[in-house]
């Protein structure tokens, strides 16, 4: 198994990636509300994201259960 | 769809990608002078290289229909050897005179050393001198907005034409300060440590197409030069219309490179387009 440096060691970058399609995802949704000047109200997927976010943030989420623990969250969908 | 792929290390690659670029509408390739993935010492291990990518090259890619056309720099990474840089500029006037030599390149920033600074400042003057087109790389990931900015700060100061310079690999920090100052901006596709198409079309969309070019810089390294195509799949599934991509993927490759005479691939547009 590896160790808590080579893991970061391994994927950083990927999840450098990862964490940029996010935020490309979400700078793409504002700026398509702002060109289209609609809201149709369902933003149910928008608050999934933001919610799962924060959910990775914070440092007092139990190690080990970040991923279940999203995969709860987005079966509210 | 016709296609070109401004930024491609065919001699790191495979014959099967010309094949299957040949197959998916590419019609030209252009290749930039690399790293060899280790610090070459001799100047002639360079001249070797150029007569490879300027003579070899075309060879095997006209074997699948595509056009073949290159670029000679040392380097930014082999930089640190002012002696070698010198013989290497040296001896790049004659490889700007071969028939598919488009300019001087990828030459610019790695770390943003003195040396690497010395070097792109000579590059861009010799290249000016001759009258050729300019392709400047910019660093990796964390280097990168210092280094984007050290590049606009050295080419500030020279007797330059902005419209003969393509600074690449821009990503959302840097493409802004990039085009404002009257440079063509090329967007890197790579699997990880780069644009995504995604992002590219993020850009495009923001800023527009002109003077923005997409490429894959597929090369040794994690990389795929069908980046470029998902790109294109990617622009369409957004609404863009055939005309418009090709306006970004062939017709804006032909626009800057075109200011070469000896790139005679023309910018083309359908007659009706009915397939938005």
């Amino acid at each position: 198994m590896l160790s808590p440096t080579q893991i970061l060691d391994q994927y950083y970058l990927e999840a450098r990636r990862d964490l940029l399609e996010i935020a490309a995802l979400l700078d793409r949704y504002d700026a398509a509300r702002l060109r289209d000047g609609a809201d149709d109200g369902n933003h149910v997927q928008r608050d999934i994201l933001r919610r799962a976010l924060t959910h990775l943030a914070d440092s007092e989420t139990p190690s080990g259960e970040r991923t279940s623990t999203l995969l709860e969250l987005f079966a509210e969908t | 769809m016709q296609i070109i792929q401004p930024h491609y290390h065919a001699i790191a690659r495979t014959t099967q990608d010309y094949e299957r670029m040949a197959m998916s509408g590419v019609v030209a390739v252009c290749e930039p002078a690399f790293w060899a993935g280790y610090d070459r010492r001799h100047a002639e291990t360079f001249i070797d290289y150029f007569v490879q990518i300027s003579e070899f090259e075309p060879t095997r890619a006209a074997q699948y229909g595509i056009r073949h056309f290159c670029w000679v720099a040392l380097n930014p990474k082999e930089a640190e050897d002012p002696g070698l840089t010198r013989e290497v500029l040296d001896a790049m006037p004659e490889f700007l005179d071969k028939p598919t030599c488009l300019g001087v390149g990828e030459t610019g920033l790695h770390k943003s050393t003195k040396n690497e600074i010395d070097a792109l400042q000579a590059h861009v003057e010799l290249a000016m001198e001759h009258n050729q087109l300019v392709l400047i790389h910019t660093p990796h990931l964390s280097d990168k907005a210092h280094g984007t900015k050290k590049v606009l700060e050295v080419l500030d100061g020279l007797d330059i034409d902005r419209n003969r310079i393509w600074i690449d690999h821009v990503e959302e920090q840097t493409v802004k300060s990039v085009l404002d100052a009257g440079y063509w901006a090329g967007m890197t596709l790579y699997p990880i440590t780069k644009c995504s198409p995604r992002r590219a079309i993020d850009i495009l969309e923001k800023y527009g197409t002109e003077r923005l070019l997409v490429n894959s810089s597929a090369d040794w390294g994690p990389s795929d030069p069908f980046t470029l195509q998902e790109c294109i799949f990617e622009y369409r599934l957004r609404g863009h219309s055939t005309q418009e991509a090709i306006e970004v993927f062939h017709n804006n490759p032909c626009r800057f490179l075109g200011q070469n005479p000896k790139w005679d691939i023309k910018p083309i547009r359908i007659e009706t387009d009915t397939t938005v």
